[in-house]
């Protein structure tokens, strides 16, 4: 209930403040005048309090200890990993996860050790944004949320209407050992930040700007699994743009007859699945997504997802999981 | 046959040097030799600044194209600085990547480096060379180089790490400041963001 009354505020603020966005600025980024005044609250308040008590926290505890604690979370995020994998269509991934939470869970103690990634199961990165993202659904504007921070339209809406739903610490019957659990986890993540917080600090001439604009790439590229096509740049220079044009070339034009390694070998072994990728990539870049796909590109500034062949059977499955979450999920 | 033969005792001879490394080859060596070097010093893990920058000095950056690399970041405005405003930029560039990145060396812990097979056509003279890091507890994190051919050698102008780009993500900021203040004003501000990294070291005890 507190999560769509959130949802509802959200919402409002977004709609609100459309009217009075600031032009000029990035095209991803409509709302940026509200987004930065929320940045800056989020830093102070990361500055004032969350970064001194991660610090704290790291210095605190034994890096053995930090890490199972890491591991720990993670575990437990797994599941929900495994069935967005699923809703994209990606089985063998979403199977590799759960197999990862069962063994994680058994052998690896409650989750404390990452045996399943040691065994050759990865880890991924799922949530329902990136879902919808594989959907086809746009992100929307850039979006600074209050304390969770960089968001989208679709990712903030997604993370507080569904995602929670996937999150085992709700499912937590006792109150104050679940908030002093979600408390761990936040301190835990910020800890594994801090170094990349101040690097981008360090590195940034405009720090809302610097980490706008790499959550953008980065979920950008979250959505196709880290394939991301080159995005179309309409920043071009003849140098970039010549350069850009030959990798272009390189990631959707060249016959499986071309994919060699170093070596000058054809790609066969693990090449099985590169050369499924190119095909399916060079499929996807062929399928018209609309009636003029080049200005479409142009125009979609941020993400151009992949609509999947099995589109309609997705949304079957999704609708019906959603459905049973519906009914699972407590009551408040 | 015997042509053959000469060619191959030739590369051998010469024990191939960097310039005549595929681009995958050329990282994977650079990556090995740092790694190497990493692994036996004490005191770049301890975070020493100064070896620390001879190490990035002698291994790394000769296979980095800054000029390039300033060119993608500024993007559709670099036809607009003349040759001068583009050599300072380009320093300044440098400096602010080299300095920031090269304090993540010491977060360096038995971290794989993977190679993924390299997807080019023979003759490419641009390619991407695609890595992924594998570390316990946290998915893989891949590392891209956009790497192109020059006459000394493959050269790196682009890094892009977990899908984001060192390079192209200072773009929206670049136009921005030249969109305010002109080139001299992007200019300004990033000789103003290395004095104000350089005081803060300095004024840091080490």
């Amino acid at each position: 209930m507190l999560q769509r009354f959130f949802g509802m505020c959200l919402l409002t603020a977004v709609v609100g403040l459309g009217g009075c966005a600031t032009t000029g600025g990035s095209p991803n980024d409509p709302l940026e005048g509200y987004n930065r005044a929320m940045f800056g609250f989020n830093d102070g308040l990361d500055r004032a309090v969350i970064k001194p008590l991660a610090s704290g926290y790291k210095a605190v505890m034994p890096e053995f200890a930090r890490i199972g604690v890491t591991n720990f979370f993670a575990n437990l995020g797994d599941l929900w990993i495994g069935i967005n994998n699923i809703l994209q269509g990606k089985v063998g991934a979403g199977v590799s996860d759960f197999g990862r939470f069962a063994l994680n869970t058994t052998a690896g103690v409650l989750g404390l050790f990452d045996v399943a990634s040691n065994a050759g199961l990865e880890k991924h990165n799922e949530d329902f944004g990136q879902t919808l993202g594989r959907w086809g659904v746009g992100s929307g504007a850039y979006l600074v949320l209050p304390i969770l921070g960089p968001s989208s339209v679709r990712d903030g809406l997604s993370l507080l209407a569904v995602d929670w739903h996937g999150d085992p610490l709700w499912y937590v019957g006792n109150v104050p050992a679940r908030n002093e659990l979600m408390g761990v986890r936040l301190l835990d993540n910020r800890a594994s930040r801090l170094d990349l917080s101040r690097l981008a600090e360090e590195a940034a001439l405009d720090h809302y700007a610097y980490v706008r604009d790499a959550f953008l790439q980065r979920r950008r590229s979250l959505i196709y699994d880290g394939d991301a096509p080159p995005e179309p740049d309409p920043d071009k220079t003849s140098e970039a743009g010549a350069s850009k044009d030959s990798r272009a070339r390189v990631e959707t034009g060249s016959p499986p007859a071309e994919l060699v390694t170093q070596w000058g070998e054809p790609v066969i072994t693990a090449g099985g699945e590169e050369r499924a990728r190119a095909k399916e990539m060079s499929a996807a870049a062929a399928r018209p997504v609309g009636a003029t796909p080049e200005p479409a590109r142009a125009s979609a500034a941020v993400y151009e997802p992949k609509i999947p062949s099995n589109y309609d059977a997705l949304l079957a499955v999704s609708g019906e999981a959603r459905a049973v979450l519906a009914r699972t999920s407590p009551r408040p | 046959m015997k042509l053959f033969i000469a060619l191959c005792f030739s590369a051998f001879a010469t024990a191939v040097p960097a310039q005549d490394l595929a681009p995958d080859a050329l990282v994977k060596k650079i990556s090995d030799e740092v790694i190497e070097i990493i692994k036996q010093d004490k005191d770049i893990r301890a975070g020493n600044q100064k070896k620390i920058n001879e190490l990035v000095d002698a291994k790394v950056l000769p296979h980095f194209n800054f000029g390039h690399m300033t060119a993608l970041a500024v993007g559709r405005n670099w036809p607009k600085a003349n040759a001068e405003q583009q050599k300072i930029l380009t320093g300044e560039f440098r400096t602010l990547l080299v300095r920031t990145y090269s304090s993540a060396l010491t977060t360096y812990k038995n971290q794989v480096i993977e190679f993924k097979p390299l997807r080019a056509a023979v003759g490419d003279a641009d390619v991407t060379v695609r890595t992924q890091v594998r570390q316990p507890g946290t998915e893989p994190v891949s590392i891209d180089y956009g790497m192109e051919k020059t006459p000394g050698g493959w050269k790196v102008y682009d890094v892009v790490v977990g899908g984001v780009s060192l390079v192209t993500n200072y773009r929206e900021t670049f136009n921005a400041e030249i969109r305010d203040g002109g080139v001299d004003g992007l200019i300004k501000s990033l000789a103003g963001k290395n004095r104000s990294l350089d005081t803060q070291a300095s004024s840091k005890p080490k």
